[in-house]
């Protein structure tokens, strides 16, 4: 194909694209003022019912639970999935280079990344154990928890996730989550006779302990998607680091 | 549409335009972190704060993370290959 023929079949597709972007954006209905009544009945009911100040939480853990249940696995069979395709390689390879070996992060990298492990820490906790309450959620929290990591690595702090255990740990941590949020689903089949049913004390709404298994939901998340990830980032890191010129 | 969120997808636009127009993947990593950055102020501008913080995550944590990795892994096959 020439450039010229290349550049003809860009513009017009562009354009075929571009109007039909337009055509469409202007059949939405106006910003603020969604077609159907969900949108605005879904935030009274997760207040009234579930006792749940976000409801944007309320929905994904409580009404909607048995869909966030098929993505957390999702979430923990790509993370299986990426071990294993990691773990195979690792395994072929000869020895790597001791940590003492490597040269040593920027000064600026090592001070900032060495300052930030402890707060993103809390922050993570905070995203997490708030998530029925202000934004956030188990998923957000669990992805701030695993930067923790990437900033301790940033920080000059090259642990031996394979000698100390560490890696078992975030295995277990994901196994924990993931199994966690199935026995919530379970639990409510057991205590009330329905999958996801919320079967805990509602509580006051707004308080920390409150909205039933919602937060207990978030926890388990939290754990799991911290866990998953940060096991992705380990294993890369183990990779990509291994045969390093020292 | 407030200012605000004229502000913001105008942003998003220009961010968008130059990863497209980046070609290192390198950089591409920094400037997609920047659109998905710009991406999260609009959502929060457009008052959705729980997609926002997805956002933040997934597009400044996650995303250049395992494209960095990726980078590092690929070069260190290929400086293995030309010894």
């Amino acid at each position: 194909v020439t450039r010229r023929a290349r550049l003809v079949l860009v513009a017009g597709s562009l354009a075929a694209l571009g109007a039909l972007l337009v055509w469409a954006v202007g059949g939405l209905p106006d910003f603020g003022h969604p077609r159907g009544p969900y949108a605005d009945l879904a935030p009274m009911i997760m207040l009234d019912e579930r006792h749940v100040a976000n409801a944007v939480t309320g929905v994904t853990f409580d009404l909607r639970g048995f869909d966030t249940l098929g993505e957390e696995l999702i979430l923990f069979t790509a993370a299986c999935g990426c071990v294993a395709l990691l773990r195979l390689r690792r395994r072929e390879r000869g020895s790597d280079v001791p940590a003492h070996e490597r040269p040593l992060p920027s000064f600026a990298a090592r001070a900032v990344g060495g300052a930030l492990v402890g707060p993103v820490l809390v922050l993570a906790a905070y995203v997490v154990i708030h998530g029925h309450l202000t934004p956030g959620g188990g998923f957000s929290g669990g992805v701030i928890g695993a930067g923790a990591l990437v900033l301790a690595y940033a920080a000059g702090q090259r642990v031996r996730l394979r000698r100390v255990g560490s890696i078992a740990m975030l295995e277990t941590a994901e196994a924990i989550g993931a199994g966690g949020f199935a026995a919530l689903a379970l639990g409510g089949l057991l205590a009330v006779g329905a999958t996801m049913q919320n079967f805990l004390p509602l509580g006051t709404s707004g308080m920390l302990l409150s909205a039933g298994t919602i937060p207990v939901g978030n926890l388990a998340i939290g754990i799991e998607v911290a866990g998953a990830v940060a096991l992705i980032v380990a294993e890369f890191l183990e990779q990509a680091l291994l045969e390093e010129p020292s | 549409v407030t200012a605000l969120q004229v502000v913001c997808l105008l942003a998003v636009a220009v961010a968008g335009t130059a990863t497209v127009f980046t070609r290192d993947p390198l950089r591409q990593a920094v400037s997609s972190g920047v659109l998905g950055l710009s991406l999260a102020v609009l959502f929060l501008a457009f008052g959705a704060p729980d997609v926002a913080l997805s956002q933040i995550v997934v597009a400044g944590v996650a995303v250049p993370v395992m494209v960095l990795l990726a980078l590092a892994k690929i070069r260190t096959d290929e400086r293995r290959r030309e010894e």
